[in-house]
């Protein structure tokens, strides 16, 4: 038979007992029983604040339960210990009785809440369960000012909540600062004028001599004489105290002033029974904090498995967090409390930050660190700290802005093997480095077998720097596969569909891919399929893998209406097309808008007006503009030689040839072209993926420039050409790009990450090195032969016009698209403009 | 149970809007005509949108991508992947003889 194993408590330690306990493989040996008072199974109580949020207790869930029952794990709610008999090795609830062969107490802790005559009145709350959060929250709804007693950690927290319920709230504290126990008084200082700023008022060295009825408000805390404060409500978040009442009465050895006594196995006085969490007393010492709460889980259960002897060790208690929005840290001596010790300041009081370095008398080792407003040196700073490591020579290094750029951070290869990187589940660099040696080369792998950053996440940036630097150490690069559903590069994909003759994404992932694809290969082998084979992309095998801005031939806005942008080559139009622009723009009540690449934009069309507007456009003989897709975009040009007296040749002319020629042609990404006509350069051309400037002797060819967010200068490729060869080099330049770079990647970026860069280029494209121009040549001159315009294809198929109405099953218009006027024209209106307006209808 | 449209009114691999009883749906059709209802109006965008988006798969679940900043959405449960605060309703659908219904 199976021994009997009770777990007392199912908080987050209990909780996380039990998770090891299964792990271990406790439950071939032990029937296990957890009982809890507790309405609720284990959920996160360091996010409880996260509660006011959702209000959704089922977010704050920790517990899968088909784990417990598929392992038979018994879990007992609403059933409260009332009694341990340690002779007949019994727990006792008010229905039951339980035999134990091992028996561990998670029973936690309380809220401490002084002695103050009064506290008992029923606006006065304490802060530690959802249960208590919710009668908060119905006592604020008839409050206006609420006060919490205590000015640490958690009350700060509980501060936060009321000015969340709308409270005008108050923070009482008995120490002369707030956080005084993590943080020294000028942190605090600081600390408090922040949180004043934030319309909390602080109120320190006040000690509540008692409660009593108000005049204004219910209640009123008097501090001393003719001191006093009013309040709806009163949250004591003054400190916790062990839970640990069932181990007094069964005559287990406490601490002298409470805590249930353990050795470094987390065994009580009574071997058989085991203490873990805020519950119990290590060394006269009583851990408030979820990560030694795990350790002692862990270690519990470790020794009853008899696998590994490892002890409790005591731990850390640094902390980062955010507190009302402000970032505070806290690293070991953090007052600077040992003798002798040096400290390092820095503070800007114009940003908001203060920073202290707490060193040892030579200055070598960071003894202590409070950071207030700016946490960012934290995680480095922890791991000096933790792992003693030697000071750099100027240690004020660490915690100055780094003026120079320089990063004073040490990097991870400095780290010991035996560093703590995940300090909620206990995990070291060493066995990070080895899961990534086994196999873990992502940071899902990473969490999934060593749990590192599954907890607070606090590490994952250290933890992702160490991963990435181990994969560089075993000389494994980085995989750059397109995404789940294929184990390739798009480079690689375009080869295959190219030499296999692959013509439809069906294909493509039966051949080389697994699963149903998603929105990132998807339109990335339609894109890929468009540049080979030109298919009209609206054909039912290709539908579904393009974007909605190619499904329906025009670019989605916020509102899900779209606009519509038809080709003018070269920016030239005559006055007679313009005026069907603003006819159609009449018409259907658009937005116009002259865009950057020297054509016009029509917004707000909704989707089943888009044929009509096409059908017009057509007729006047516009075609698409392809603004809506992954595909040459405009050849911009300035008016050149025929009218400029600067000008030396007919930039207009080529420039209208060169966007006949590649309009149309899909791509990794978006291409942009221009033309100027001469040096001044009017047409911006080194700013586009190809850019032509005319010469004396004939035309430069410039590529691989950006605008926009990363502004690139473009290169030269070749001077004085010929318009032939011109072309010829366009031709192979494009080509050789669309089958090489990644997916969204502009020729800009390509061209940084091309091995052998510039050079190997031109040798490419001009003196053909790898063999490859014919071939490029003779794919584009396909390209070029089987173009279409897609919305003249479009408009003469019935089929296809059908997926141009918002309802499948009604004609009706979205009513969500709601335009208001601005500048003579319409715009999309505001969430709080389509409230009025829906309210004036009725 | 309504009529909304015939299977052959949804494109393989994509989703139409339809209209019930003043609420808009997105109804999705995946290559093996399996068939999932969801609401059409994407919570990140506030724009009836869903209907749009591309079809996949992500970490074994069925999902339709936003066409509008690209969240995904569970087409099963309407569970966001990337905010689990976000759930869309999602509705069962009937196939009977060619026609959608919900």
């Amino acid at each position: 038979m199976k021994k009997r194993l009770i777990v007392v408590g199912h908080g987050m330690v209990g909780h996380h007992f039990v998770c090891q306990a299964i792990t271990l493989g406790l439950t071939e040996q032990y029937q296990i029983t957890v009982l809890s008072a507790e309405p609720r199974p284990a959920y996160d109580r360091v996010q409880l604040t996260r509660y006011f949020d959702t209000l959704n207790a089922q977010d704050l869930n920790l517990v899968d339960t088909d784990i417990y029952s598929e392992k038979n794990i018994q879990l007992l709610l609403n059933t409260p210990v009332t009694a341990i008999d340690r002779e007949q090795k019994q727990v006792h609830t008010e229905q039951d009785i339980f035999d134990f062969d091992i028996l561990i107490l998670a029973t936690g802790s309380y809220p401490f809440v002084p002695n103050v005559p009064g506290h008992q009145d029923p606006r006065c709350f304490v802060y530690r369960t959802i249960e208590d959060l919710d009668a908060i929250i119905a006592a604020a709804k008839t409050s206006q000012v609420g006060v919490v007693v205590g000015g640490g950690l958690l009350g700060l927290e509980a501060a936060k909540a009321l000015t969340t319920l709308g409270l005008n709230t108050h923070v009482v504290e008995f120490a002369p600062q707030l956080m005084a126990v993590q943080i020294d008084a000028q942190g605090g200082d600081l600390l408090r004028k922040k949180i004043e700023a934030l319309n909390v008022k602080v109120h320190t060295q006040k000690n509540t001599q008692c409660i009593e009825p108000g005049i204004e408000h219910p209640l009123r805390m008097k501090f001393g004489e003719d001191q006093f404060l009013e309040a709806d409500l009163i949250v004591f978040s003054a400190g916790i105290r062990p839970q640990d009442q069932l181990a007094k009465t069964c005559g287990l050895t406490l601490g002298e002033r409470g805590g249930i006594r353990i050795n470094d196995y987390c065994q009580t006085s009574d071997p058989t029974i085991y203490a873990i969490g805020e519950c119990a007393l290590w060394q006269n010492r009583i851990f408030g904090l979820v990560a030694p709460g795990y350790q002692m889980a862990t270690i519990a259960a470790q020794h009853l498995s008899g696998v590994e002897n490892k002890k409790f060790e005591g731990a850390d208690m640094s902390t980062k967090l955010k507190l009302m929005g402000v970032d505070v840290g806290s690293i070991g001596d953090a007052h600077g409390r040992a003798p002798d010790s040096q400290h390092i300041f820095y503070q800007n009081p114009q940003k908001g930050i203060y920073k202290k370095l707490v060193t040892s008398v030579d200055g070598k080792q960071l003894l202590g660190a409070v950071l207030i407003g700016d946490t960012t040196d934290y995680s480095n700073l922890l791991q000096l700290y933790l792992n003693n490591m030697t000071l750099p020579e100027e240690p004020e290094g660490l915690i100055l802005p780094s003026l120079s750029g320089k990063n004073n951070a040490l990097g991870v290869a400095a780290l010991p093997d035996t560093a703590q990187i995940c300090s909620c589940y206990n995990v070291n660099k060493a066995t990070l480095c080895s899961a990534v040696r086994e196999g873990a080369h992502s940071l899902t792998d990473i969490k999934n077998c060593t749990s590192a950053s599954t907890g607070c996440g606090g590490c994952t940036q250290l933890v992702k720097d160490i991963m990435q630097h181990e994969l560089k150490q075993l000389g494994i690069t980085v995989n750059n596969h397109l995404c789940s559903h294929f184990s390739y590069t798009r480079q690689e994909l375009y080869h295959l569909i190219r030499v296999e003759e692959l013509k439809t994404f069906d294909q493509v992932i039966a051949q080389h891919g697994r699963g149903l694809g998603c929105d990132i290969c998807k339109p990335t082998v339609a894109s890929i399929l468009a540049s080979c084979w030109n298919d009209y992309i609206l054909k039912t095998e290709h539908a579904g893998l393009q974007d909605s801005n190619d499904y329906f031939l025009g670019n989605i806005q916020k509102d899900g209406s779209y606009s519509v942008v038809p080709r003018v080559p070269g920016g030239e139009i005559t006055p007679d097309k313009l005026i069907v622009l603003g006819e159609v723009a009449k018409q259907f009540n658009l937005y116009t808008k002259i865009t950057g690449g020297q054509r016009v934009d029509l917004f707000g069309a909704r989707v089943e007006q888009l044929p009509a507007i096409w059908r017009m456009l057509v007729d006047a003989g516009f075609e698409t503009g392809h603004a809506y897709g992954k595909a040459v975009r405009t050849v911009k040009s300035c008016v050149g030689s025929t009218w400029c007296r600067y000008g030396v040749d007919d930039s207009v002319g080529l420039a209208i040839e060169v966007e006949n020629r590649y309009k149309g042609l899909r791509s990794p990404h978006k291409i942009k072209m221009a033309v100027s006509g001469c040096t001044r350069e009017c047409a911006e051309a080194q700013s586009k993926d190809v850019g032509v400037i005319a010469t004396e002797h004939g035309w430069n060819l410039y590529v691989c420039g950006n605008g926009g967010m990363r502004p690139r200068h473009a290169d030269l490729l070749a001077s004085d050409l010929d318009k032939e060869t011109l072309i010829r080099y366009v031709d192979r330049f494009l080509m050789f790009y669309i089958r090489t770079a990644d997916r969204l990647q502009r020729t800009s970026v390509w061209l940084e990450k091309l091995e052998g860069g510039l050079d190997y280029l031109r040798k490419v494209i001009i003196d053909d090195s790898l063999g490859l121009a014919a071939q490029l040549e003779t794919e584009m001159a396909n390209i070029i032969g089987t173009y279409q315009c897609e919305w003249k294809t479009t408009i003469e198929d019935p089929i296809r016009l059908k997926r141009f109405t918002h309802f499948v099953n009604s004609k009706r218009s979205d009513d969500n698209i709601v335009f208001v006027q601005e500048r003579q024209q319409i715009r999309p209106a505001t969430q709080t403009e389509k409230a009025q307006l829906s309210s004036l209808e009725v | 149970m309504q009529y909304l449209c015939q299977l052959d009114d949804i494109v393989p691999n994509t989703g139409v809007c339809a209209l019930y009883k003043d609420k808009q749906i997105a109804v999705f059709r995946l290559a093996d005509n399996r068939i999932f209802a969801l609401d059409n109006y994407d919570p990140f965008s506030q724009a009836n949108v869903l209907s749009r988006g591309i079809l996949g798969d992500l970490d074994n679940q069925v999902v339709v991508a936003s066409p509008i900043h690209k969240q995904h959405f569970n087409l099963e449960s309407g569970q966001c992947l990337e905010d689990e605060k976000i759930k869309l309703t999602s509705y069962a659908v009937i196939i009977k003889e060619g026609a959608v219904y919900l």
